[in-house]
């Protein structure tokens, strides 16, 4: 976090942080959505209750006004692992609270904790079995203020999932607090 | 069925609840690879000046969607989604999921609605609050 002079507020947004808002923090494809993907994450979104039909049951779906079974909309088909990049990716972004500048080659704010502030989404074409997801991400405008936590920094992840199709999935800003 | 002609801001939708621990946790874990230490462990919680360990953020989301859902069926789709995740969901909260109507727009093929949504716990706290906008058909 940079120094601030006695009588200047201090900041945890350093020049060369203000230098990459606007960079590309991620680009994945994922694995075509299987109807299991689709079955288990409604079993946990539902759990311990049945989740509605028009997710696991296939006749259910057909009669439906979609016409099969969709993925809930909050659906992750990047779980796990992704297409592109390859392999398994044991990412410390969880845990690392300089993971996103890090991922862009500079130094981060050194704030020891984050959290999920919020998120903001519009929604687009539908995701069915069989869809392969592409999402980019985009560091945001980042802003600061003290809190009851002290200083907390908000980092907005500007994020677009579109589908094989070309078709807008959804528009997600999800914001980052770190403090 | 949603009565579309009937329909008025203030109208409530039914909630959604869940009692919220780790095993409702674990299996939002295994579905999202959100093995998350601050959800999975009361000492790491506290590490981060939390009372334990805390639910996911994108289970709330989850149950606001659920909420939503619930009402809809298969009468129309949500458009936009927001909220903020402004108090952490403790082990063993009941939380629920609510809605309120707060504006009703009709266009040439349906009708947009305008929710406010939260969650709350048991007591009526909120621990989510946002805003959601559906498409209802005719």
């Amino acid at each position: 976090m940079a120094d601030a002079a006695e009588g200047q507020t201090r900041t945890a947004i350093s020049a060369d942080m203000q230098k990459v808002v606007g960079s590309e923090l991620s680009r994945m494809v994922s694995y075509p959505i299987s109807e299991s993907d689709v079955r288990k994450w409604a079993l946990a979104i539902y759990y311990p209750e049945e989740p509605p039909a028009r997710f696991w049951d296939q006749d259910a779906a057909a009669g439906s006004p979609a016409g099969g079974i969709v993925a809930p909309e909050d659906f992750n088909p990047f779980a796990w692992l992704r297409a592109q990049p390859r392999g398994v990716s044991r990412s410390s972004a969880a845990t690392d609270a300089d993971s996103t500048e890090r991922s862009l080659g500079i130094e981060g704010p050194h704030l020891m904790n984050q959290l999920n502030g919020g998120v903001s989404v519009e929604y687009g074409a539908p995701m069915r079995p069989g869809d392969v997801i592409t999402s980019v991400t985009r560091l945001g405008q980042y802003s600061e203020r003290e809190g009851s936590l002290g200083l907390m920094l908000f980092t907005p992840m500007e994020t677009t999932w579109t589908n094989q199709g070309g078709e807008m999935v959804k528009r997600q800003t999800l914001v980052l607090i770190r403090y | 069925m949603i009565d579309v002609s009937s329909l008025k801001a203030g109208d409530e939708l039914e909630p959604f609840s869940r009692t919220t621990d780790f095993h409702v946790w674990n299996r939002y874990a295994a579905v999202n690879d959100e093995y998350v230490p601050i959800h999975m462990d009361d000492e790491a919680g506290r590490a981060a000046g939390l009372p334990g360990a805390i639910g996911m953020g994108n289970l709330q989301w989850a149950y606001l969607h659920n909420v939503v859902r619930q009402w809809l069926g298969d009468q129309g789709r949500i458009v936009k989604m927001s909220c903020q995740f402004r108090n952490p969901n403790l082990r063993n909260q009941t939380v629920s999921a609510c809605g309120r109507v707060t504006r009703i727009e009709p266009g040439p093929d349906g009708v947009e609605v305008d929710l406010e949504v939260w969650t709350q716990d048991q007591d009526g706290h909120k621990l989510a609050p946002g805003a959601c906008t559906v498409h209802l058909d005719r």
